[in-house]
């Protein structure tokens, strides 16, 4: 479990050739344009990178978490837009799997484990991010259809997405007046918005999503009326360990490409890296990059055991997003002037990792989830 | 039809540096990471869309040690159906190519795909042995290849950009170019089915070739660098100075002009 099993080096090493073939010769074109590539999802979803956790017999792999986040990391080392889009359209894939009846899943998980069909999760709004119980995007029951009403924020493939999990209040104020719903995204009156313009992760598209008098019928409700939080929040569990898988690579890419340039950059007449200074640093982002992956698959291993992994998953989105985030700020410093600039990658993965420290809960949230099962442990 | 493929287990170029055997009469396999010869996987691929077309079944065949065999498994990923191992020394190009035509005789293959060159020792040697070991056509360093299943049509590039086209009956030994068709990536999914394929190992002995038969009548007796590049020279100062120096040491030191 702490190390790859060979099965997962070949896996990776298949990954990591699509991807400097397919992906990274535009991956500093597509940041500059802020430009999505969705073709992508469909040629990653061809070699079976995008149901890796999906049952074979619902068009996945059929594989487990340690695998996924083996995958996860590799597409991320090449281009965190990506690999954020390939976790992005796993999320209705996780919830089907979870939530949804067998209709359902015919109707979307084929199409979605194979990159045919392009997956959105709408929770977030202007004014309820990390307050999403909040959450005011109404769900209108009339007769055997739903009406939904209301505005996504930060919306993940907003746009392009074939199909959205969105998050709508059926009910009264808090969670439990939460429901899901599957909702196509060429349901009539639903729109990508605004599209953001980012700091980071600028090939992946989020947008505001709009939903104006957008009719689904009942059918497309997961699970109970009331129950939409609880298939956000159990999302986001799994979110949480593929957002640190993600961040992971981003961070390894980091410290690949700063150690080499530290062996072959000479100050003083001799390499950096021979400087402490220099030496050290890349030895605490080796550390860090480490201890993050290890806490990622630790949280995988968990999962894929059918054990509880909750507070395994928030430790270890907190640690390796942090660590992305020092790691990539510590390249930059190990590149100097050549850090700070658009030539070199770093920079990019620098903005990139910033990010995973605000997705799938911030870091604070991760904190707040962690600090409450350590009070409720430790209580007096 | 069985389809055949030739595969040779040879260094990955991209990341390997060599370092010589003590007595410099190898290369030490140790420090060396295997893979697929370049040339072989364009092999591979056009054996895959043969039987993508027509049916049958694609068989990759190495000889080498065991790592050769374990490089035979990469192509088990991308479209091949089944591997021969013949665990044996690869000691020179006739005795490699004696074991390979023992197993196209014995599989009884239509068609043999081979790689135009290996990428290590560089003969190009072996595919036209077997080809005349087997008493079968050999077309060479082919861009394009097709076949109704009788008869096959083959283009190659014969340089000053005049293009061969040869057309025969199978069984024929067909050796690629780049550019006879682009390699397909290994999909997870064939990554995971590959697993349960198998790869059948057998000895010279199985397949009727004797020590006499495999006695190299190639010996490699040492291995050397070349002599060490001497280092560039920067030559400074204005364009319009440096492009006059440049020119005489063009013209008196290296008398190339
Ligand atoms: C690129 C990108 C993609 C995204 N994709 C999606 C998506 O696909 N689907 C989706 O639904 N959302 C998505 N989001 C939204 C994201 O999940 C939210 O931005 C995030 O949950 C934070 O919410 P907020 O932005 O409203 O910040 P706020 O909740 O306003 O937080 C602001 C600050 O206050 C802190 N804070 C808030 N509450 C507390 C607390 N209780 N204790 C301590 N500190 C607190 C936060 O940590 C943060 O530092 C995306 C965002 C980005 C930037």
């Amino acid at each position: 479990m702490f190390d790859p099993t060979a099965e997962q080096l070949e896996l990776a090493q298949a990954v990591r050739d699509f991807c400097h073939a397919e992906i990274g010769p535009t991956v500093k074109e597509d940041d500059e344009h802020e430009r999505f590539r969705k073709e992508l999802i469909g040629a990653m979803g061809a070699m079976g990178f995008c149901g890796v956790p999906t049952e074979e017999s619902w068009g996945g792999l059929g594989l487990g978490y340690l695998d996924y986040v083996v995958v996860l990391e590799e597409i991320a080392r090449v281009s965190a837009s990506y690999a954020v889009s390939v976790a992005v359209t796993g999320l209705p894939q996780i919830i089907l799997r979870m939530f949804g009846d067998d209709a359902q899943r015919a109707q979307w998980l084929p199409a979605l484990a194979q990159g045919q069909a392009l997956g959105a999760f709408a929770l977030s709004e202007a004014s309820s991010g990390s307050d999403a119980a909040s959450l005011t995007t109404t769900a209108t029951r009339h007769g055997d259809d739903y009406v939904l009403r209301g505005t996504k924020l930060w919306c993940t493939h907003g746009g392009v997405a074939d199909l959205y999990v969105v998050m709508a209040r059926t009910g009264g104020p808090g969670p439990k007046g939460v429901s899901a719903f599957l909702v196509p995204g060429d349901a009539p009156g639903l729109r990508g918005g605004k599209k953001e313009e980012k700091m980071g992760l600028r090939a992946s598209p989020t947008t505001e999503v709009v939903f104006e008098d957008v009719v689904v019928p009942a059918s497309s409700r997961l699970g109970p009326e009331g129950t939409g939080f609880r298939v956000a929040m159990a999302a986001l569990d799994s979110g949480r360990i593929t957002s640190g898988a993600v961040a992971t690579g981003v961070g390894q890419a980091a410290l690949e490409f700063s150690a080499r340039y530290a062996t072959e950059r000479e100050q003083f007449g001799q390499p950096i890296i021979d400087f402490q200074g220099v030496g050290f640093m890349l030895a605490d982002m080796a550390a860090r990059v480490d201890g993050g992956r290890l806490m990622v698959r630790r949280a995988a291993w968990l999962r894929d055991q059918g054990l509880d992994y909750g507070q395994a998953a928030a430790l270890a989105k907190l640690v390796a997003t942090d660590a992305a985030m020092a790691v990539t700020t510590d390249a930059v410093q190990v590149l100097g002037g050549n850090g700070y600039t658009r030539e070199y990658p770093v920079e990019r993965y620098m903005r990139d990792a910033k990010v995973m420290q605000i997705v799938e809960g911030t870091n604070q949230i991760q904190r707040l989830v962690i600090s409450r099962q350590i009070k409720a442990r430790y209580r007096a | 039809m069985k389809i055949g493929v030739c595969v040779k287990s040879t260094p990955d170029t991209a990341i390997t540096r060599f370092k010589y055997t003590s007595g410099n009469d190898g290369i030490d396999a140790a420090q060396v990471k295997f893979t697929v010869n370049p040339y072989d996987e364009f092999a591979v691929e056009e054996a895959a869309r043969m039987k993508e077309a027509h049916g049958g079944e694609v068989v990759a065949v190495t000889v080498g040690d065991a790592g050769a065999g374990k490089v035979l498994r990469e192509t088990l990923a991308v479209g091949v159906d089944r591997g021969v191992h013949v665990d044996a020394v690869n000691t020179d190009s006739l005795a490699t190519a004696r074991l390979l035509a023992a197993v196209a005789r014995s599989e009884g293959f239509g068609v043999l795909f081979c790689g135009k060159v290996a990428v290590d020792d560089q003969a190009s040697a072996v595919p036209a042995m077997v080809a005349e070991l087997l008493g079968w056509p050999h077309v060479s360093v082919v861009t394009a290849f097709s076949t109704d299943g009788a008869t096959f049509t083959a283009s190659r590039a014969v340089g000053g950009g005049v293009e061969e086209v040869v057309t025969g009956a199978l069984p024929v030994v067909i050796t690629a170019e780049r550019g006879l068709n682009e390699p397909r990536y290994q999909k997870l999914k064939d990554i995971m089915a590959a697993k349960k394929k198998v790869v059948g190992v057998v000895t010279p002995e199985s397949l009727g070739v004797s020590a006499a038969d495999l006695a190299p009548v190639v010996t490699f007796s040492a291995y050397a660098d070349p002599p060490e590049r001497p280092k560039g020279r920067v030559i400074p100062g204005d364009a319009a100075e440096a492009a006059r120096e440049l020119v005489r040491l063009l013209r008196d030191e290296a008398k190339v002009l």
